[in-house]
């Protein structure tokens, strides 16, 4: 990616990502644009630059935060109308760590509802519009972040993956999109979805920035307790040989354009020298049913906190603490977003947390299992992201299992904590892109950034 | 009908840690202005994860330990949700499926043994006040770290319940886990009360949030008598949760709702589970000092029981009674507890108590008859004194003056120069014409002429023996 030296500097960079996004509003990308500090930011770094001192691996590279990475003293809605008066008082550490290398944020951007859905259409400001084709959706939830990079604001953007929200968008437009092995990366401070899931990645234009990217960020960090310790810079890429194709995905509920680019890969792998194993996944099937109890559980508790008490929405016509607990939430929450709370509470609720809970829980350890197998035939596994390419706004938003449906393919990932780049592979005959997703086994994301690299 | 009663107590002790169980907050709140100690964690921001307070771990293996209690390789955290403006996440974050402390037992003064069902780690809550209009939250409490010790049902009257609560304090403020001040609310006791015929179980009653040792014994012996009443009367007891008014001394019912309460416990995905190796739980057990068991072992025999038991809630005292030789233990308690626990000196408690040389030293002038009893606390107390306390007994009783003359040629000495002055001649007389009570008279007169440092028994015997 482009960092500033002193031909090109920061303030130019930082004045044509901000040029562009007022070029592109009517995509609704932003939640939130800062000009000036970015410019300030800028300034700062061009004067480094101009006095010759050490300026860090992302000077003055522009990017955007999805509206769920708290930025200190900036507000952070997560795309919602409950936090739509919070400032941050700290600041995430994925955008510490990427400041910290004088990358500076413009602005933040667009997202399904707390990161619920896979169209960004459950955002409070409205939907975000497809970078190829404006009356389609972005894919979601990090919606805002592909079709910033896409539209080529800036030159990468932060998003979050809880089942698809990186790869699904990214494949819908065109760009890279790693969802990194869960731990990888802090989630400190960025909005929780479902912890057990949730992963925070990046949107680039080549597989060469999200190894920059990685590099920077892919780092214990003391303040979650979920990271991994530090193992990116320090393993190396496997050379891949086997590449694994899942059998069950290649049916009739898969898009046949996608399937036929997917069977076309494969065949200038095998041209390659590379060997294709055929993988027999039965328990995939089972998945979805198990993330859509384990996600909306994790999610109905992490939501909990927002109750018009402490900071955010509180309801004005409240008068008792019940009314306050009622009508904030009733207001300020989306109706995907009281959906799935629903569904969390009624599967963790005392009759229910054996048949739902517990079980999915157990399903889960299995789905984990075979993907340990899988990766005991073969080094990455080649799979689509999403059934279909990126679909028409409105075209799902009434339909919440079709929507469900969408993440089929990504949520297994998540469930197994493993990493998935999804990558762009070609266009549709109508021009609209179609992604594939490479996974690997827990730590490979080195691995899988390379195995891009073979395949761009 | 004869009524067997049957109770269970849940207590929940605030450890002593520097900082908060999931942030780097400090812990102490005491004296502070409200909401000054809350981190982000607490607050609950959005994106804010709990981090574990080690320190908490480690207390928690001794608080373990001290109830002889299995400490568990493996435990983790769950979320315990409810609504309310004291809980800032919405949920607490507690131990339910896989506690750090097991199984163990508490033996009572008594004899009597009550077992640990289990002990779990968990954050407090935040404090509200409630106005006319409105409410204050104060949430510096909360994510204080707690152990909940949950007994089995084994204590049977409110004695034994008083006991077993007294005996938890003893247990977490010797094993320092705890500053044990129950009037700032450091332990907290929830009380389960039954009443049934021998061999029946009742329905029971939980009365919550009592705290102190006197509460728990009024509040369980109300609940037997209105139980007791209640199944005479031909009614039946009602499960439920009840509060305690210590003014009026009883119990009262709190709404039935909270019987509904479904806390949808979850596994703390933010938390990854406590795996504790079996050297670190010996290395944090090995910190364990002498408990109440082992200074009843240690003392039985050499003290009276009562001396004993008022000593063992000062963890201090009965360490430095444990220190001194045995020719001397008796004396000293009787210091401990006439002198220093009287009520003009309690603020002497706080102060550096005398080293081992200073008080068996004390003992010994005392029993060589050097010094007086009266001398003798005299020289205790001075002990204290930030002037006197790093010399030794005997300078501190010539100091004062108070060392008594035992030696008898210089006391006959004395005796005899009283009985020279021509004022005495008259109380000689009576005493020889049959008046005993004169002797007083003269053992005074003796006194004044040593100037106080005369043993009066001796110098009454040598009197005796002159004007026979």
């Amino acid at each position: 990616m482009k960092t500033a030296n002193k031909t090109i500097t920061a303030t130019r960079l930082v004045q044509d990502a901000l040029t562009k996004a007022d070029f592109f509003k009517s995509y609704n990308i932003f939640t939130s644009i800062y000009a000036d500090e970015a410019l300030e930011k800028a300034a700062a770094i061009d004067a480094k630059i101009e006095k010759g001192e050490p300026v860090g691996r992302l000077a003055g590279v522009p990017f955007v935060a999805k509206d769920n990475y708290l930025v200190k003293g900036t507000k952070t809605t997560a795309s919602s109308h409950i936090l739509e008066p919070f400032v941050a008082p700290v600041t995430s550490t994925v955008v510490e760590q990427l400041e910290a290398e004088g990358a500076i944020l413009i602005g933040k951007v667009n997202m399904d509802s707390f990161a619920h859905g896979s169209s960004t259409e459950n955002s409070y400001f409205g939907p975000t519009l497809n970078a190829y084709d404006n009356t389609r959706v972005a894919g979601g939830s990090s919606g805002g972040s592909a079709v910033a990079v896409a539209l080529d604001i800036v030159e990468f953007a932060t998003g979050s993956d809880t089942g698809g929200s990186i790869r699904q968008p990214a494949s819908f437009n065109g760009v890279y999109g790693l969802k990194p092995t869960y731990g990888a990366t802090s989630r400190y401070g960025v909005v929780s979805m479902a912890s057990s899931l949730d992963t925070d990645g990046f949107f680039t234009k080549t597989p060469e920035d999200m190894d920059l990217l990685m590099s920077i960020c892919a780092k214990r960090d003391e303040k979650d307790l979920t990271t991994l310790p530090d193992f990116y810079d320090e393993t190396p890429a496997k050379k891949v040989k086997k590449v694994g194709i899942i059998k069950d995905f290649d049916n009739d509920s898969v898009d046949s354009e996608i399937r036929a680019h997917l069977k076309e890969e494969c065949e200038k792998l095998k041209e390659k020298g590379f060997e294709i194993v055929e993988l027999d996944m039965p328990t995939l099937k089972h998945a979805l049913a198990v993330y859509y109890i384990i996600c909306p559980a994790e999610i109905a508790s992490n939501l909990s906190r927002y109750d018009g008490i402490r900071y955010g929405l509180r309801s004005g016509k409240a008068h008792s603490l019940d009314e306050i607990y009622g009508d904030t939430r009733n207001e300020g929450f989306m109706k995907e977003n009281k959906r799935r709370i629903m569904i969390g509470n009624f599967v963790l609720s005392s009759g229910f947390y054996d048949a739902y809970f517990l079980k999915a829980a157990k399903a889960r350890t299995l789905i984990i299992n075979e993907y340990k197998k899988a990766f005991e035939k073969c080094d990455v596994i080649l799979t689509p992201v999403a059934p279909n390419p990126a679909f028409k706004l409105g075209e799902k938003v009434n339909d919440p299992i079709a929507m469900y449906l969408e993440d089929v393919m990504s949520v297994p990932i998540n469930l197994a904590g493993i990493p998935g780049l999804a990558i762009p592979a070609g266009k549709t005959e109508t021009g609209l892109p179609i992604g594939l997703q490479i996974l690997g086994p827990r730590r490979s994301d080195k691995t899988l950034i390379e195995f891009a690299k073979e395949l761009a | 009908m004869k009524y067997i009663p049957t109770i269970g107590i849940e207590c929940h002790v605030q450890l002593s840690t520097k900082t908060k169980l999931f942030s780097e907050i400090d812990n102490d709140a005491r004296g502070k202005e409200p909401n000054s100690c809350v981190s982000p964690v607490d607050y609950a921001l959005p994106g804010m994860l709990p981090r574990l307070n080690g320190e908490a771990i480690k207390l928690a293996i001794r608080a373990g330990r001290a109830m002889n209690c299995k400490i568990n390789n493996y435990s983790r955290f769950d979320r315990k949700h409810y609504f309310y403006p004291d809980s800032p996440k919405g949920y607490q974050i507690t131990q339910f499926y896989h506690p750090i402390i097991g199984e163990g037992y508490v033996d009572l003064p008594s004899g009597n043994r009550v077992r640990i069902e289990h002990a779990h780690l968990e954050g407090d809550a935040g404090k509200l006040t409630h106005f006319d209009t409105y409410s204050l939250v104060d949430l510096n409490r909360v994510d204080t770290p707690l152990i909940e010790i949950v007994s089995q049902p084994d204590i049977h009257s409110a004695t034994d319940a008083h006991d077993y609560c007294k005996e938890l304090w003893r247990l977490m403020t010797f094993a320092g886990v705890s500053y044990g001040d129950l009037y700032n609310g450091n332990m907290r006791f929830d009380v389960n009360v039954s009443i049934a015929p021998e061999g029946e179980l009742g329905t029971r009653t939980e009365t919550k949030n009592l705290n102190s040792f006197r509460s728990v014994e009024r509040a369980v012996e109300y609940e037997i008598k209105r139980q007791t009443k209640v199944l005479e009367a031909g009614e039946k007891v009602i499960q439920e949760t009840r509060g305690w008014n210590d003014a009026t001394g009883e119990t009262t019912g709190q709404r039935s709702k909270e019987e509904a309460k479904d806390y949808r416990y979850m596994p703390e995905p933010d938390l990854p589970p406590v795996n504790l190796t079996d050297e670190f739980i010996a290395e944090e057990i090995a910190k364990l000092p002498l408990m109440p068991a082992d200074y009843r072992a240690k003392l039985d025999g050499r003290l009276p029981n009562d001396t004993l038991e008022i000593l063992l809630d000062y963890p201090n005292l009965i360490a430095k009674l444990a220190e001194v030789d045995d020719f001397a233990t008796k004396k000293v308690a009787n210091w401990f507890t006439s002198v220093l626990l009287a009520e003009e000196n309690t603020s002497l408690l706080n102060d550096d108590l005398p080293s081992k040389n200073q008080l068996e030293e004390l003992v010994t002038m005392n029993d060589k008859n050097e010094l007086s009893s009266t001398a003798a606390k005299e020289v205790f107390l001075k002990f204290f004194d930030p002037e006197m306390h790093f010399k030794d007994t005997k300078t501190i009783a010539k100091e004062l003056g108070v060392i008594q003359e035992n030696d008898l040629g210089a006391l006959e000495a004395i005796v005899d120069t009283v009985l020279a002055k021509p004022e005495t001649k008259k109380a000689q007389e009576d005493y020889k014409n049959g008046e005993q009570k004169v002797i007083g008279f003269l053992v005074g007169q003796v006194m004044k002429e040593s100037h106080g440092k005369a043993n009066p028994s001796a110098v009454q015997e040598i009197l005796k023996k002159k004007l026979a």
